[in-house]
């Protein structure tokens, strides 16, 4: 029974098979995670910093930035920035008089998931900031360097290898939260994954062939990021 | 854990495994203390605060909350009974999870790897949707099970949601279980039993307890996440609060009260929780202090 | 350290515009995510087909409108319309009272009745006493659900909610729900498929509550958005006019979809 419950020919990559389908999806959501990832780099690493060195009114939106996305469930927190942020954003740009502004949807993706990777990387670089000796960044200052020559010479680079296996975590949760924005309706691979197997009733096998698709994507994401660390950590005495 | 990561100070991140590096940047596990609240800056970010308050219930609609208040308290409570019920199951699972990775014959130990491999790397919601869509409309198939007493718990959504979620929960923490497992110092075990301790005796009375005590602290973290991850049932018709919320966007076209109200509600759950947790952590002995 | 943090601050809000600022001229038009045959369901190479599709182009053309469809999830549809995401539903929506308070709609495009479907092994009719004590499955957000609740769920039935109407029917074949209420057409479309023709058959019509079940299925538009409206009304009358309406839908449909 089971030998002709499964049709592989569905996953066929050219139609009437859904594997193109499928890969198209990985695309969105590979590049969702792409975009989100490298956004929530840039809040992050800004968040980090207005944490550490900001003023008592930064550093307090700092905190209720990072507590609230760590405390409300990643689901709520993209519904909510993907109606709210698009529809604040069209606001704005229309009270500034540049008319409604037209938001794709991978944008407004990019944008939910940056925003959530953000307070998350925010508290990875933190912590890894706060590892590199203090003696290091004073020195730094004292030969006069400004302060984005310090960031740019001294923090950024030797914070990198203690920030490495959280953002390396990071990454992984960034491509599995992308399978979230299938409830807002974004082509991404879940959707299309569940899209095709409603139509062609095949549950079981685009599920699973979603699953793997997912599986190899953090094993080649692990396999990457081992291959990063053990290059950040040339002289680093072995443990 | 020790206690100097507790005190905020820099957290040893590269010697640990990067589950537990990034639990407390992804999850809420200590909440802000009340210390300062008085400063001047504070007070305006506070009353900045309370105008946004106000402004939200004062220009917002908010006259479907008594309609639904019964609604949204049941389905608060089906969030809380899926959080704590995957939790237990969870964590009970996790141990031999753990353990077989540690000391088990390869038989055991690279199926239980493979478990903690596949659900970590894959999407909770394409494994609920795998679950329930995908295995639950293969069941009917069979005679055997639709005539078998447990039909009528397999029609429902909730075995599948806890299914799913529980998994979820034991991938997790089985794998910290296996550090915590590894980590007992071998003395320890020698001394236990060089004491005439039998195995099972051993185990129950020293490796477990030794190694539960070391799990502890990302306890707090892991639940905060499952907490976060009880949504997703949402999505095949579990009625949790997220639902209920979902329903009175459908039906009053509301866009961002119910969210709001959704976001509030979660943020005092995991208030709660985390509280919890530091009360019952405060009463465990910590030797390594 | 001031200064670095503002040029973070200034990278990133470029960031974002430069994202956002991509803008595009066509009209988008949303569909809901979901399959809906023979409406709108994706096919394998990842393009939208259906009787609903043909039916936007042929609008969109008369019109002389560019338009292009935006997948949105059903739930959010009407939030993603009055946030400008979408500018306009192709959806299957009904124009309801309920709806008409925070939307818009075109003239109807097409009226059909609402159906109850069961397994062929239970023998029911679609009113509230033949759906007393049975699990009825609807779509959310919906003229359904708010129908089924009304008539069935009064009469104790227990009315379980479905995000898409192809979850609905997947959990009846999978034996969960006793019966799925919905769009006759639609669920015409199910019962001849595999799946639908081995389990279930059509219990009947429901009896018609114009309040609820609206007066046929409209263009969702946006209010005050009157411009774009008076466009499609011309243009749905045009090809009602032109005999396109009729050409494309003969393909799919042995009876005048349109109603009386």
């Amino acid at each position: 029974m089971a030998a002709d419950l499964i049709n592989w020919g569905l996953l066929a990559l050219e139609p009437p098979g859904w594997g193109g389908v499928l890969l198209g999806g990985l695309m969105n959501s590979l590049k969702i995670a792409f975009g989100g990832y490298a956004l929530g780099l840039v809040l992050g690493t800004g968040g980090a910093f207005g944490k550490l060195y900001g003023g008592p009114v930064t550093r307090d939106l700092m905190e209720v930035y990072t507590t609230l996305v760590r405390a409300v469930p990643e689901l709520v927190l993209i519904l909510l920035l993907y109606y709210a942020g698009t529809d604040l954003l069209n606001r704005l740009s229309a009270a500034l008089g540049y008319g409604s502004v037209d938001i794709s949807g991978l944008a407004a993706g990019i944008f939910v998931i940056g925003v959530v990777q953000g307070a998350y990387s925010t508290e990875v670089l933190r912590g890894a900031i706060l590892a590199v000796p203090a003696g290091q960044i004073e020195a730094a200052r004292a030969f006069g360097m400004s302060p984005l020559m310090v960031l740019r010479r001294v923090t950024l680079p030797a914070m990198l290898p203690h920030a490495l296996p959280g953002l390396s975590n990071l990454w992984l949760i960034c491509t599995k939260d992308t399978a979230l924005l299938a409830v807002v309706g974004f082509s991404e691979l879940t959707l299309v994954t569940r899209q095709a197997a409603g139509t062609t009733k095949a549950y079981m096998l685009f599920f699973c062939a979603a699953g793997v698709l997912y599986l190899l994507l953090t094993l080649a994401s692990t396999l990457v990021i081992r291959f990063i660390e053990a290059r950040a950590r040339r002289g680093w005495v072995a443990r | 854990m020790t206690p100097e990561r507790r005190a905020g100070a820099p957290e040893p991140l590269v010697e640990l495994p990067p589950e537990e590096s990034t639990l407390e940047a992804t999850a809420l596990t200590r909440l802000p203390s009340g210390r300062g609240f008085l400063e001047p800056h504070r007070l305006a970010l506070m009353a900045v605060a309370a105008v946004l308050v106000f402004c939200a219930a004062w220009f917002m609609r908010w006259d479907w909350l008594p309609t639904y208040a019964g609604a949204l308290v049941s389905g608060v409570g089906v969030t809380l009974l899926m959080l704590v019920s995957t939790a237990l199951l969870g964590f009970v699972l996790a141990v031999p999870i753990g353990l077989v990775q540690v000391t088990g014959p390869w038989w055991l130990s690279l199926p239980a790897q493979g478990f903690c491999t596949i659900i970590r790397g894959t999407p909770l919601l394409l494994q609920l949707w795998l679950l329930y869509y995908g295995l639950g409309s293969l069941f009917p198939q069979f005679p055997e099970i639709r005539q078998s007493f447990l039909w009528p718990y397999l029609r429902e959504a909730w075995p599948y949601g806890v299914a799913a979620l529980t998994f979820s929960f034991a991938a997790y923490e089985g794998e910290v279980m296996r550090g915590a497992f590894a980590g007992v110092p071998r003395g320890e075990l020698e001394a236990a039993r060089a004491y005439g301790m039998s195995r099972w005796k051993l185990f129950w009375r020293i490796w477990l307890p030794r190694a539960v005590h070391r799990a502890l602290p990302t306890l707090n973290g892991e639940t905060v996440l499952q907490l976060k991850a009880t949504p997703l049932v949402a999505t095949i018709t579990v009625i949790d609060v997220y639902a209920v919320i979902s329903k009175i966007r459908q039906v009053t076209y509301l866009t961002y009260e119910p969210l709001l109200l959704l976001a509030l509600i979660y943020l005092i759950l995991t208030a709660l929780l985390v509280a919890g947790f530091r009360y019952f952590e405060n009463r465990i002995p910590n030797r390594s202090a | 350290m001031k200064h670095a943090f503002r040029t973070m601050i200034a990278a990133a809000v470029i960031g974002m515009a430069g994202i956002c600022g991509a803008a595009a001229e066509p009209l988008k038009v949303g569909f809901a995510a979901e399959p809906y045959p023979p409406f709108a369901s994706p096919d394998a190479s990842g393009k939208w087909e259906g009787w609903e599709v043909e039916f936007m182009e042929a609008m969109c053309k008369q019109a002389k409108l560019e338009c292009v469809i935006t997948p949105v999830a059903w739930d959010g549809i009407i939030p993603a319309l009055t946030s400008k995401k979408i500018d306009m539903i192709v959806g299957s929506m009904s124009i309801t009272p309920e709806r008409l308070k925070t939307i818009d709609f075109s003239d109807k495009y097409y009226n059909t009745p609402t159906g109850v479907i069961g397994p062929k092994s239970e023998k029911f009719t679609a009113t509230p006493e033949g759906l007393k004590g049975k699990t009825i499955g609807v779509q959310v957000a919906t003229i359904h659900q708010d129908y089924a609740n009304k008539y069935f769920g009064k009469a104790g039935a227990t009315v379980k909610e479905y995000q898409t109407q192809d979850e609905a029917n997947a959990d009846l074949a999978a034996g969960r729900l006793d019966a799925v209420q919905a769009d006759a057409i639609a669920l015409a479309a199910f019962l001849s498929t595999d799946q639908g023709k081995q389990c279930c058959d059509l219990k009947g019509n429901v009896k018609d509550d114009p309040e609820i079940l609206g007066a046929g299925v409209g263009v969702g538009l946006r209010k005050g958005d009157t411009e774009l409206k008076d466009k499609i009304n011309a243009a749905i009358k045009a090809i009602r006019a032109n005999g396109t309406y009729d050409s494309f839908s003969k393909k799919y449909f042995d009876f005048d979809i349109y109603g009386g």
